[in-house]
């Protein structure tokens, strides 16, 4: 068995040599260091100009991947537990609404949702001068979507928007895409977590006099939970692992920063090997923070 | 309280549905005219009645069509017998096989008169169905073995499968297909090819194969400590035991979350689009390329969503059968 693996193991490697070698591939790192010489459309936390290594853009896409990632955690979460919460509404119609809700979003695959956002804001939603203006200073348009910030509202100028803060199209549509989306699933972990609280548990609480606040406070979290952390944490990571579809709509991830050095440089197994050593890492990060976390709420 | 609460809602759904009924259907343009969809305000479903034969059927060669078509209603036909519990024996896979193999037949061609088509021109509807029920067929059995490698007691062979298992679920599926279109031709002695779909589907294998194998394992810990020492006493060995007592249950226990892994991999065949082969997303995608149906992909990607939802759906809705049935009566009952 052992003799398999490591025979295996020796014939893709010395394959993968000679295969480098007849390519004149120079394996190694050495490329990171390299001038990019492509554009990167937007940045969260660096500065970057195409005159930077290819290592800085490969750091700029993971700032942009840890950016839509955690915005579209808290955002998921939040959108998630409400329609949770509203399933298990006394209203019918409340509960029936959010049961359409989940149906159909689980059941149709996240690449077609982020291309109908993207295909959505670039296409249905007005230029610049013919702004939709839902809320005082908050504008919907094809070239993206405009936020005012302390201190700064955006004003039309020329033929788009300045000040404020803008979310680009790409952006926009890839967290819209992933919040709705992770949304069902947490939905429904945050219902099942509830439903797992026996009966008997609340009439104690009640019985005690506890009011109705401190019987969801005391009682409810505490042991739902116990039962949300762990799908929760799953979804989490996937929520991270599928912001990596951001290349099929040009928002510029990790991965799809990585895809554009590999066709540059022809650094095909670096580049793949960035890719998984990154999403491993920061996958085992959330599981660690995820089990600190679910060591504290569990039973002692 | 509850009534105002429903009539607000009422009206909310109402105030938010109105527009796009009239966009959706009352202002909508059927017919294929791109000049009448110019002029309407509406939705243009007349882009999918012009471009229906390239979305459902690709590059296959357009006289040819009809063979695709039968190719897709066979395998429709297969997974529908397959959901039938009365049909649940051993020779279904036999059907399994003929099915697939006169399928083969049909779209490769090349005998029968049949002209040959490469497998590079194959697309559509039939390539998703194709990838996704491949990849299941193959990753099932590597996801068993998996399954038991992980709770086996050799140290060497369960550290493998963790490794592999962890590994596989850490990373996003598009770095197994990037690594899978751009690293596996380096893997290989040279002048040795293999062509894009089957390397796609190699990734897709792999990738199923961890997230069923995890599925596996919990039915095989949801089985009693004393089906091993049963199983041991009537003087079965590992293997034996495991085919005819601890497997048989367990799948058994597993079927409904080995359903909704199927429908998650049905959805993920999608990204195949980002390396470059034509399923059903990436066909609909194209079609929208041509300049006079440009800017018309709201309504493409609407109608993409309705037909993986249809498929989506009608899997969920099956699995959530078994999950009305107490699990006492699934595991009591005698394997079939």
């Amino acid at each position: 068995m052992a003799a398999a693996v490591v025979a295996l193991g020796w014939f893709v490697i010395s394959n993968t040599a000679a295969n480098l070698e007849a390519r004149h591939i120079a394996s190694g790192f050495a490329f990171l260091e390299r001038e990019a010489g492509f554009e990167i459309g937007e940045s969260f936390f660096l500065r970057y100009s195409a005159a930077d290594s290819y290592g800085r853009a490969l750091v700029v896409g993971l700032g942009n991947t840890l950016a839509v990632a955690a915005i579209g955690i808290v955002l998921a979460t939040v959108l998630g537990g409400a329609i949770g919460l509203a399933r298990l509404a006394r209203n019918a119609l409340l509960r029936a609404l959010a049961a359409a809700y989940v149906e159909f979003l689980r059941n149709v695959p996240l690449l077609v949702q982020l291309f109908f956002w993207y295909a959505l804001i670039t296409e249905a939603l007005p230029g610049p001068r013919q702004a939709l203006s839902p809320l005082p200073g908050v504008f919907l348009t094809n070239r993206g979507i405009f936020f005012p910030m302390p201190g700064s509202v955006p004003q039309l100028a020329g033929f788009n928007f300045v000040g404020g803060t803008a979310l680009s199209p790409e952006f926009a549509a890839l967290l819209i895409g992933l919040v709705i989306y992770t949304a069902a699933f947490i939905a429904e972990i945050v219902r099942a977590g509830i439903l797992a609280i026996e009966r008997g548990q609340l009439d104690a609480a009640y019985a005690l006099g506890l009011s109705r606040w401190q019987v969801t406070r005391l009682v409810v979290l505490p042991q739902a939970l116990r039962v949300i952390v762990p799908p929760l944490t799953s979804q989490y990571l996937n929520l991270t692992k599928n912001s990596s579809l951001a290349v099929a709509i040009g928002y510029p991830d990790l991965v799809s920063i990585a895809n554009t050095t590999i066709n540059q440089t022809g650094q095909a197994i670096e580049g793949v090997a960035v890719i998984m050593a990154v999403y491993l890492s920061v996958s085992l990060s959330i599981s660690a923070c995820m089990n600190w976390y679910n060591a504290r709420v569990a039973l002692k | 309280m509850s009534r105002v609460l429903t009539i607000v809602l009422a009206l909310v759904v109402a105030v938010a549905l109105a527009p796009f009924v009239q966009w959706a259907f009352i202002d909508a343009v059927w017919r294929p005219d791109a000049a009448a969809c110019r002029a309407a305000h509406g939705a243009c479903w007349g882009f999918i009645a012009e471009k229906h034969r390239f979305i459902l059927f690709g590059t296959y060669p357009y006289d040819q069509h009809w063979r695709a078509a039968l190719a897709t209603v066979l395998l429709l036909a297969l997974w529908t017998v397959s959901a039938l519990r009365a049909f649940w024996r051993p020779w279904l896979a036999f059907v399994w096989a003929g099915g697939l193999a006169l399928i083969g037949v049909l779209l490769w061609g090349g005998i029968l008169g049949l002209p040959y088509v490469e497998n590079e021109r194959w697309g559509g509807l039939i390539l998703t169905l194709l990838l996704s029920t491949l990849g299941l067929a193959i990753a099932f059995p590597l996801s068993i073995l998996l399954a038991l490698g992980r709770r086996s007691t050799l140290p060497m062979i369960r550290a493998l499968c963790i490794a592999y298992i962890e590994l596989v679920r850490g990373v996003p599926l598009i770095s197994l297909l990037f690594m899978a279109s751009v690293m596996l031709p380096l893997f290989l002695p040279g002048g040795m090819t293999i062509d894009k779909l089957a390397r796609a589907q190699i990734a897709l294998v792999l990738f199923a194969a961890a997230y069923l194998a995890e599925v596996i394992r919990g039915g095989l810990q949801a089985i009693a400590r004393g089906q091993y020492d049963a199983a041991a006493a009537i003087g079965l060995g590992y293997w034996g035991a495991m085919r005819a007592v601890i497997l048989p249950q367990a799948l058994r226990i597993a079927v409904p979350l080995l359903v909704n892994t199927f429908v998650g991999f049905f959805k993920d065949t999608s990204l195949v689009l980002i390396i470059g082969l034509f399923d059903l997303l990436s066909t609909i995608k194209v079609a929208l390329t041509e300049p006079a149906w440009n800017g018309y992909g709201v309504e493409a990607y609407l109608f993409a969503a309705l037909v993986y939802f249809i498929f989506c759906f009608s899997m969920s809705r099956y699995s959530r059968r078994f999950e009305h049935r107490a699990p006492e009566t699934l595991t009591l009952r005698e394997p079939a």
